[in-house]
């Protein structure tokens, strides 16, 4: 069964249901994480954070957010 | 009497870079951080867990606004993964002084010195501060700086093998010929490795396994803060000349 509200994107290389017309910044608020501390690609292409609003994602995207973790 | 260290125009107090990987706990790393004095620490580019969203983020512990992150490319294996690192890296709070390593394989951790190269090149055009990890190899590393790398970071031996440094008379010539700073990234396993390798001259060491893998890394983290110190002193003062026999330091007059 087809649920029209919602579309499936891949997040972080993963499966992901988001409801639609779900903008970057919605997104971040669902998952609990703050703009400041992250970078997020989509389908390839690096978004600066004043586009976040902007940004609708659509079913079938490819969205990439990363933060700063340990390393040498 | 003062002594700075510069790169791409920013003063820093400390000669010492630590990496923030391997270590036990996020507390572990804050306070190894804090014991070695650095200014500069390096940090990964990777993804976030959506499942464990909420949890706390090295940022909570290291705050960038009085640390300097140095984001890594850090098992990038081509140009292309490397830019597109860094360029995350760029946007997600403006950092531009960043550490280029382009990996060639994967059981030494050797830099692809090619791919290295050309994505200084691209970087610099863009606007970033490169600082490069590389071989010691005085040829390349002054092609790198002919494509504008702000630092070059040659290793000392393998990363993570800390066996210290293998080829002195390598780094020794890349120092000499350089003229912006040279800094021994990887292979330091000790503090006398990091105080070798500021004997020789070198501007800076950027470690991270001798201080995560000691017994106690916070310890280590304070012995290499002084292992720096003592290296960039001795090298500034200048070493007594060695001589095959011995030279007596009591005086040979009035003996009794």
């Amino acid at each position: 069964m087809n649920n029209l509200n919602v579309a499936k994107i891949q997040l972080n290389g993963n499966s992901y249901e988001i409801n639609n017309g779900t903008n970057l910044n919605e997104l971040l608020n669902k998952l609990k994480i703050q703009k400041n501390k992250v970078a997020i690609e989509v389908n390839g292409e690096i978004i600066e954070k004043n586009k976040y609003p902007n940004l609708i994602l659509n079913k079938e995207d490819k969205v990439e957010i990363v933060h700063f973790i340990g390393g040498g | 009497m003062e002594d700075i260290f510069t790169i791409a125009n920013k003063n820093f107090n400390s000669r010492l870079i630590v990496g923030t990987g391997k270590y036990k706990s996020f507390e572990e790393t804050t306070n190894a951080v804090k014991a070695s004095g650095a200014d500069i620490v390096t940090v990964a580019v990777r993804r976030v867990n959506i499942l464990d969203n909420g949890q706390p983020l090295l940022m909570d512990y290291l705050d960038p606004k009085s640390i300097t992150y140095l984001p890594n490319t850090a098992g990038c294996y081509s140009s292309e993964e490397a830019l597109r690192t860094l360029r995350l890296a760029r946007e997600m709070g403006g950092w531009r002084l960043v550490k280029l390593e382009v990996l060639g394989d994967k059981k030494t951790l050797y830099p692809n010195i090619i791919e290295t190269i050309k994505s200084t090149e691209i970087l610099v055009k863009e606007g970033f501060e490169v600082m490069v990890y590389c071989t010691d190899d005085p040829i390349m590393t002054k092609k790198l700086e002919d494509v504008g790398a702000c630092a070059i970071m040659p290793l000392g031996a393998p990363i993570g093998s800390g066996i210290g440094i293998q080829n002195k008379t390598n780094i020794v010539l890349i120092k000499e010929q350089s003229s912006v700073p040279v800094i021994v990234d990887a292979g330091v396993g000790t503090a006398s490795d990091a105080t070798i390798a500021m004997e020789l001259g070198c501007d800076g060491v950027l470690l991270n396994t001798a201080i995560a893998e000691a017994q106690n890394p916070v310890l280590m983290a304070e012995a290499m803060k002084h292992a720096v110190i003592a290296g960039r002193k001795a090298f500034k003062a200048g070493r007594m000349e060695k001589k095959k026999y011995a030279s007596a330091s009591s005086p040979q007059r009035n003996l009794i």
